[in-house]
């Protein structure tokens, strides 16, 4: 098999892992925060339960993130080594500046959550999942700025066939990366908050931990109404970015063939070929969207040879399926707060599987949204100056790819299993139990006799 | 250049502060099958690193980034060369960073995180110094910077002899660290293994020398060439003895800044030795060396993250200042309610 497509597939599969827990952590942090300032300040036992709860669910989730995080960083310099050359310059100093100014503020905090109950001051406690939360948004910043500069390179000059920085400020600051920061972190909050309410909708559906389940639910219900209702602004926000820095990805969404006014945008449909899409559409609507007005011309895939359009199924399916998931989050998240304002939600089980049910469909968008986003920018892998093709490792053979590419197979699927005894042991279990099984083992730790217990 | 030459101090700076802290909890890692007898010792050894690896590790990823954004030639060719060793590396400190927040918790599985937790300790403590040792030795380059060996080249004599010294290195410093953060029977083993692998270290630094001068002379002609070389030498062999005389008084604090000041000393050498060349050529054109200089990003992207550093490294140390005197004292036993 062809070493490229392999260096592809590999990077597409340890990295989509990857994008897999990084909502759920953010998500999970924000919540872990909630609840911490809860018991801050209400000193009740119980809060400090749900606050463990919630920061052994972040915990098991953000350690695969910290762990797969590893992998992308290596894998520029290991399978894409003339893309490193060649953007060295530029996208090497948003990662140091990641780990210098993110990762330690989270390692270090979080070592304190973990460790730190006993030997901090509540105060300092509570400030640490504080810290915790901007650690991670802070890292999801680093990295967006890096991957922005990619579909809207800024602030260089090429020589001698390198980008080379001239201007940090613009290269930071790039046009993609203001929209792309919002629309990443509103995505992970919705998917977190889809992740707590069905959490806290499973417990009432039981009938266990009802206090904790009801504040859950309606904080996460509220912050998942607000952040999906905004989501379609922000979406347009960044629909209209896309078809300005990159016309020709946004013709990929809709496949667009030619430059034209008057352009429909589908609500589904099915493309054949450049151009040719069967499907029901919105007469105009796309000129409508981006230019508020149906004589908006639109650029096409035509304006530019064959050789440099992304494929277009792919991309128009992703995001579509991305727009109707949002729609439908809008949908769900809005009949439950009314049930909830009504009162009626605990009644209503309906609506409490609903929840349960839909909780990793933010997680399927957020894929969703990815794969558009990057394989609408092919076959540039730095829109407009390097192509894909042209960015790997020259020495790494496609057999080396291969073998590595089970390996990884192998350890992701253990990790995951992993992750899901403990996640879902941990929710199982519930908030109070994880109390009683700390007071068991509240016995001194005398150190068994040497060769008992093994 | 002089950002150039800073930049390549940092980096040094960097990956050196990497070996210090995360080696005590590698070795803490490559240990813990062999010093602990039970869980409630296996808890402890994983109680007394939990609160402070995470942010050890992150020293790695820093280095790694600030050498992808100082040196991207170096970082491009030695990451894409050394292929599947630095995968090996890579498995490891997954499989690793995973099963030490997973051990506690998943009473089932347990034994296979155990696994993990000391296979992915030994892959980087054994590969990282395999690598430093062809990074010395030089490797065949061709005019694009790309390696032209093979992966069986890089398993040479020398470099496994390389490997075999950090992974000692690493072991002494992980018992050391065991030694000063735990009581009864696994300190008492920790203490036995400290003595011992320290003086194989010797054994094994000697030996490393002698072959470096007839592998790699100009490695040794470099360090014994500048009084900043001789500096790092008398460094090295002042950490040992303070190590050493801590061992025998019982001073376990000292043994221990004693170890880590070894690697110091020896990640000082091994910049030395190098200097001005980061990856030399062997075999093939001197012209196709990776330089300090040919190597270097712009000065514009070297000057802002220099402001980036300075504004981050004090914060970075304050951090770590608070991390270690937050955990100070005997270790507690790997929480099971987290």
């Amino acid at each position: 098999m062809d070493a490229v497509l392999l260096a592809r597939i590999q990077f597409a599969f340890t990295i989509a892992y990857h994008f897999i827990f990084v909502p759920m952590s953010i998500g999970l942090s924000i919540m872990m925060v909630a609840s911490e300032r809860r018991y801050y300040k209400s000193d009740i036992p119980a809060d400090k339960a749900a606050t463990r709860f919630w920061i052994r669910l972040f915990t098991t989730t953000f350690a695969i993130g910290v762990a797969t995080g590893i992998t992308m960083e290596f894998a520029f310099g290991t399978n894409w080594a003339n893309y490193s050359r060649f953007v060295g310059n530029i996208f090497g100093a948003p990662l140091a500046a990641e780990g210098l100014l993110a990762f330690f503020l989270e390692s270090v905090f979080l070592g304190v959550l973990l460790f730190g109950r006993d030997r901090v001051s509540k105060r300092l406690y509570y400030v640490s999942t504080w810290l915790v939360m901007c650690g991670a948004l802070l890292s999801a910043l680093w990295i967006l700025i890096a991957n922005s500069w990619m579909q809207t390179p800024a602030g260089y000059e090429v020589v001698n066939g390198k980008a080379i920085l001239t201007d940090f400020w613009a290269a930071a600051l790039n046009p993609s990366i203001a929209q792309r920061y919002t629309h990443t972190i509103a995505a992970c909050i919705i998917a977190g908050a889809f992740l707590v309410s069905a959490i806290g909708a499973w417990y009432l559906l039981k009938g266990r931990h009802v206090h904790m389940a009801r504040h859950t639910l309606r904080t996460g219900l509220i912050v998942g109404l607000i952040f999906s209702a905004a989501m379609p602004l922000i979406g347009h926000w960044s629909a209209t970015e896309v078809a300005k820095y990159q016309p020709i990805k946004m013709a990929a969404f809709e496949n667009v063939g030619q430059t034209a006014d008057r352009v429909p945008m589908y609500l589904f449909g099915v493309t054949n070929g450049a151009g040719k899409t069967t499907g029901v559409g919105i007469p105009s609507g796309l000129s409508l969207l981006l230019g508020f007005s149906p004589d908006h011309v639109v650029t096409g895939l035509d304006s530019v040879p064959a050789a440099d359009r992304p494929p277009e199924q792919i991309t128009f399916q992703a995001w579509h399926l991305m727009i109707a998931l949002s729609g439908l989050f809008v949908l769900v998240m809005l009949i439950a707060v009314v049930m909830l304002a009504l009162k009626r939600i605990e009644k209503a089980r309906w609506v409490l599987w609903l929840l349960v049910i839909c909780s990793p469909l933010p997680i399927v968008a957020i894929f969703l949204g990815w794969v558009a986003a990057e394989v609408g920018r092919q076959p540039w892998i730095v829109q407009g100056l390097l192509r894909t093709t042209d960015a790997v490792s020259p020495v790494v053979s496609s057999g080396e790819i291969l073998a590595t590419l089970g390996l990884f197979g192998l350890i992701y699927l253990v990790l995951f299993i992993g992750w899901w005894r403990i996640f879902f042991g941990t929710i199982r279990k519930g908030p109070e139990e994880v109390v009683d099984m700390l007071t068991a083992e509240k016995a001194p730790a005398t150190p068994a006799p040497a060769g008992a217990g093994r | 250049m002089t950002l150039q030459w800073l930049w390549f101090v940092l980096v040094g700076v960097l990956l050196t502060g990497y070996a210090v802290l995360d080696g005590f909890d590698l070795g803490a890692g490559v240990l813990y099958p062999f010093i602990a007898r039970n869980d409630v010792e296996k808890n402890l050894i994983r109680g007394s690193i939990g609160p402070v690896w995470d942010g050890n590790e992150v020293w790695l990823l820093t280095g790694g980034g600030a050498l992808f954004a100082a040196f991207p030639a170096v970082y491009a060719s030695t990451f894409s060369g050394f292929y599947l060793a630095i995968m090996l590396v890579l498995f490891g400190l997954i499989l690793r960073a995973v099963s030490i927040e997973y051990r506690g918790r998943d009473e089932g599985f347990k034994r296979m995180w155990d696994a993990a937790f000391f296979v992915g300790s030994l892959l980087p403590a054994l590969l990282v110094g395999v690598a430093v040792g062809n990074v010395i030795r030089g490797i065949p380059l061709d005019a694009h910077g790309d390696y032209t060996g093979t992966f069986f080249q890089l398993l040479n004599w020398y470099s496994l002899l390389i490997g075999l010294l950090g992974l000692c290195a690493i072991v002494t410093h992980g018992a050391a660290w065991l030694a000063l953060k735990l009581d009864g029977p696994v300190q008492e083993r920790a203490i036995k293994v400290r003595g011992i692998s320290q003086i194989v270290c010797v054994l094994l630094f000697v030996l490393a020398t002698v072959a470096t001068l007839s592998q790699a002379s100009r490695a040794t002609d470099n360090v014994f060439g500048a009084w900043y070389g001789w500096l790092a030498v008398i460094v090295v062999l002042g950490a040992v003895v303070w190590s050493r005389w801590g061992m025998l008084k019982g001073d376990h604090r000292a043994a221990f800044l004693g170890t880590a000041l070894t690697i110091i000393g020896v990640g000082g050498i091994f910049a030395v030795s190098n200097y001005p060349d980061m990856v030399p050529a062997r075999g093939t054109p001197a012209s196709t060396s990776l330089t300090v200089s040919n190597s270097a990003s712009g000065s514009t992207t070297l000057t802002a993250m220099l402001i980036i550093t300075l504004i981050g490294f004090p914060i970075v140390i304050g951090y770590m200042i608070f991390a270690y005197r937050t955990f100070r004292g005997k270790a507690q036993q790997a929480h099971t309610d987290y």
